[in-house]
C-alpha cells in the first residue's frame, strides 16, 4: 500500500473539461471517496488513476513514484470495475490468480494466496465455478478477491455496490471497510450514493463539474459545508435567497430579517438551513434566535419523520422535518405555525443559487 | 369460439407441413445422391438392380479424384490459415479504429462474397497475365499454386472478417481493461482474454472459410495449372465423359466432410448463433 497523490490533474475533451485541476492526496491506509452528481467526472478521476484515461495535465504519484505516463498494465492498482469484469472463461480461482501470473509469481506461491483471497471474501468453497454461475453478490467479491490477491499499492473501486440489491449493499459495505481497514489498504472509490460514502469513508471529496468542491470528513462537509452546492449536494439543505446587509443580518428576497453569523462581505447572498435543525411548533418559539410565522403547503409522511414544506413569505420556504412522536404536534396543509434556528445552525454562502439550485427545495 | 380454435389447428398445420416441405426440399437431393451412390449398376435407372459399394471403391482407383481432393484439402487448410491470420487482426481494426476510409475498407473485405466466382476469377486472370507480363515473364503466376492459393484466400477473408466482426460485438472491452489493470500487457491481454472471448467467431469464420474454398469451383477454374485440379474441377470434368455413381458417391465423401467439420465446429459454437 502506498499513499497517492493525485497533482492538478485534468482530462478534456474537446473543450469540454471531464476533471479540472483535481488535486487529492490520499494517505497510506486511507478510504476516499468521490462523491458528486452523475456526469461530474468520477470515474474519469478514477481512471486516470489506473491508467485508462490519458490526463491532459497534471501528475499521478503513487508511492514514490510518478505513474502519470505508465500503461495501465505496469502501474500497481487493483480495480473492481461497476460490472465487475470477470473473466467468463476462466473459474473463479483462475480468475483470481491472473494478477499473479502475470507477475510471474511461483505457483505454489500463487495458490496459496488464491486461496487466501477466497478465503478473505469468504468464497473459499467456489474456486471450481465459472463467474456465470455465482450470484451477483458472489461475483463482486470475486472481483474484489482478484484486485487484492496481488497487493496492490492502491484499491480502487467505481460504484462497486450498484448492481446489488439493497439489503446485500448494506452487507458488502461493511464487508469492504472492515476488509480495508484489516488489510490498511490506500483506497479510492467512486459512489453517488451519500449513505455508501458516509457509512465508508474517512475522507470524502465532493466533485462537481470535473472540480473538487470540498474535501473532508462527513463531519465537515455536514456541519461546514465549503458552498452551496456541497450544502445542498451533502445531506439536505433548504436554500432562502437574499442579500446579507451586515454581518449579523440576512434579509430574504421576501423581506424577512434573519439573524445570522456569516464572515462574508455584504451583497447578494443564501442562506441554507438543514431541515432538521429546523424546529417548528404552534405557538411562538422562545428558545431560538429566529423565529417566523408560517404556513403549513406541503406534508410529506416518512414514517419516523414529517417533512414540512412551510412559507414564510411568496418568495421564502423552508423545509422542516420534525419526528413523530405520539404525543407530537401533527400539523396539516394550510395551518398557520411558528418555525425558528439558532443562528449557529444556518450557513450563509456568497451570491445568489441559479435556476437549477431551487431543484433541491423538493423533498427527494 | 370453435372456430377460433379450428384456425389455430388450421395455422399450426399449415405451419408444420411448410417446414415439412422445406426440409424435404432441402433434403431430397442428399438422399437421392447417397441412394444413387449405392446403386450397383452403371446407367443410373429406376429401380435399382441391386447394391454395391463399387463406385466408392472407383473413386479411391481413380487417381484424379484423390489428388483433386488432396490439393482441395490442401488448398482449404491453407487459405483458411493465412484467411486467419490477415481477416483477425482486420476484423479487430474495423471494430476498434475509427479511420478515414474504414467504411470503404469494410465492404472491399466483403466483396469477394457478393462477386460472382467468373467474375471473381476472371479478374484474377488477367491480374495474374499483366503481373507476369510487368515482371517480365520471370515468376510464373498464372496457373502456379500460389495464384490459385491467393484466390482461395480471398474467398475465405470476407467469413473470417464477417464472423469476427459479430463476435466482437458482443464482446465486453472491459474484459481487457480487467486485464490491464492485472498486469497484462496488450499482447497478453489479447491472448488470454480477447481469443477466448471471440473464438466462436473465429472457429466459425475458419468453418465456413472452409468449406467456402473447398467447394470453389468457378474461380477455380480461371486459376488451375495444367495437371492440378481442384476436386470440384475433377468432378466437372469427369462429367463431361460419363455420367455414373462414381460421381454421386464422390458427392456423398464430400458431404460427409463437410458435415463432420460442421459438428466439429457445432461443439465450439452453436453454428445457428453466428451466422
Ligand atoms: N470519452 C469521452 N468523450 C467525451 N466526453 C466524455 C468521455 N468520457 C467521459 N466524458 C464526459 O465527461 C464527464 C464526466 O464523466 P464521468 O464518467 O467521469 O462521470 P461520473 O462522475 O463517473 O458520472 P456517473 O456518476 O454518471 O458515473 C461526462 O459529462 C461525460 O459525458
Ligand atoms: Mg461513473
Amino acid at each position: 500500500m502506498a499513499r497517492l497523490v493525485l497533482n492538478q490533474l485534468s482530462k478534456r475533451y474537446g473543450d469540454f473539461f471531464a476533471a479540472r485541476d483535481v488535486t487529492l492526496d490520499v494517505a497510506d491506509g486511507e478510504f476516499l471517496v468521490l462523491l458528486g452528481p452523475s456526469g461530474c467526472g468520477k470515474t474519469t478521476t478514477l481512471r486516470m488513476i489506473a491508467g485508462f484515461v490519458e490526463p491532459t495535465s497534471g501528475t499521478v504519484r503513487l508511492g514514490d513514484t510518478d505513474v502519470t505516463r505508465l500503461p495501465a498494465w505496469k502501474r500497481n492498482t487493483g480495480l473492481v470495475f461497476q460490472n465487475y469484469a470477470l473473466f467468463p472463461h476462466l473459474t473463479v480461482a483462475q480468475n483470481v490468480a491472473f494478477g499473479l501470473e502475470m507477475r510471474k509469481v511461483a505457483k505454489p506461491e500463487a495458490d496459496k494466496r488464491v486461496a487466501e483471497a477466497l478465503e478473505l471474501v469468504r468464497l473459499g468453497h467456489l474456486g471450481e465455478r465459472l463467474p456465470r454461475q455465482l450470484s451477483g453478490g458472489q461475483q463482486q467479491r470475486v472481483a474484489l478477491a482478484r484486485a487484492l490477491v496481488f497487493r496492490p499499492d492502491v484499491l480502487l473501486l467505481d460504484e462497486p455496490l450498484s448492481n446489488l440489491d439493497a439489503k446485500l449493499r448494506q452487507e458488502v459495505r461493511v464487508e469492504i471497510r472492515k476488509l480495508q481497514q484489516s488489510l490498511n489498504l490506500t483506497t479510492v472509490m467512486v459512489t453517488h450514493d451519500q449513505e455508501e460514502a458516509l457509512t465508508m469513508a474517512d475522507r470524502l471529496v465532493v466533485m462537481s463539474e470535473g472540480a473538487v468542491r470540498q474535501v473532508g470528513t462527513q463531519r465537515d462537509l455536514y456541519e461546514r459545508p465549503a458552498d452551496r452546492f456541497v450544502a445542498g449536494f451533502v445531506g439536505r439543505s433548504s436554500f432562502l435567497q437574499g442579500a446579507l446587509e451586515a454581518p449579523q443580518r440576512f434579509r430574504t428576497a421576501g423581506g424577512i430579517a434573519v439573524a445570522c453569523n456569516a464572515d462574508l462581505a455584504p451583497g447578494a447572498a443564501t442562506m441554507a438551513l438543514r431541515p432538521e435543525r429546523v424546529i417548528v411548533g404552534p405557538s411562538e418559539l422562545t428558545e431560538v434566535d429566529n423565529g417566523f410565522p408560517g404556513e403549513v403547503e406541503f406534508v410529506s409522511y416518512l414514517g419516523g419523520l414529517i417533512d414540512l414544506h412551510i412559507r414564510l413569505s411568496p418568495q421564502d420556504l423552508v423545509i422542516a422535518q420534525i419526528p413523530n412522536r405520539e404525543d407530537g404536534f401533527m400539523p396539516e396543509v394550510g395551518d398557520k405555525v411558528h418555525v425558528g434556528w439558532t443562528t449557529a445552525s444556518a450557513a450563509v454562502f456568497a451570491g445568489a443559487g441559479s435556476a437549477a439550485d431551487s431543484d433541491e427545495l423538493q423533498p427527494d | 369460439m370453435m372456430g377460433g380454435i379450428d384456425r389455430r389447428t388450421i395455422g399450426r398445420w399449415a405451419l408444420t407441413g411448410t417446414a415439412a416441405l422445406t426440409l424435404f426440399y432441402i433434403l431430397m437431393p442428399l438422399i437421392s445422391v447417397t441412394w444413387l451412390s449405392f446403386y450397383a449398376q452403371e446407367i443410373p435407372s429406376f429401380p435399382p438392380q441391386g447394391y454395391s459399394l463399387r463406385w466408392y471403391a472407383s473413386i479411391v482407383g481413380n487417381e484424379r479424384f484423390v489428388s483433386g481432393l488432396l490439393l482441395s484439402v490442401q488448398l482449404g487448410v491453407s487459405a483458411t490459415a493465412i484467411g486467419l491470420a490477415v481477416g483477425v487482426p482486420a476484423a479487430l481494426c474495423l471494430s476498434r479504429f475509427r479511420f478515414p476510409g474504414r467504411e470503404a475498407l469494410n465492404n472491399l473485405l466483403l466483396l469477394p462474397l457478393m462477386v460472382p466466382g467468373v467474375v471473381l476469377g476472371t479478374a484474377l486472370y488477367v491480374f495474374h497475365v499483366e503481373a507476369e507480363i510487368a515482371t517480365g515473364g520471370e515468376f510464373q503466376i498464372l496457373g502456379s499454386t500460389v495464384g490459385l492459393l491467393s484466390g482461395h484466400v480471398l474467398v475465405v477473408i470476407p467469413w473470417v472478417v464477417r464472423l469476427v466482426l459479430a463476435s466482437l460485438a458482443g464482446f465486453d472491452r472491459t474484459l481487457e481493461e480487467a486485464a490491464h489493470n492485472l498486469g497484462a500487457d496488450r499482447w497478453t491481454t489479447f491472448r488470454r482474454i480477447t481469443l477466448p472471448g471471440i473464438l466462436p467467431g473465429v472457429v466459425a469464420g475458419a468453418m465456413f472459410g472452409f468449406v467456402a474454398s473447398f467447394g470453389n469451383l468457378e474461380m477455380s477454374l480461371f486459376l488451375v495449372g495444367p495437371g492440378r485440379t481442384t476436386l470440384p474441377i475433377a468432378i466437372l470434368q469427369y462429367l463431361e465423359w460419363k455420367i455414373d455413381p462414381s460421381i454421386a458417391a464422390v458427392s456423398v465423401v464430400q458431404i460427409v466432410l463437410i458435415g463432420a467439420a460442421m459438428l466439429m465446429t457445432d461443439r465450439f459454437v452453436k453454428i445457428s448463433r453466428v451466422v
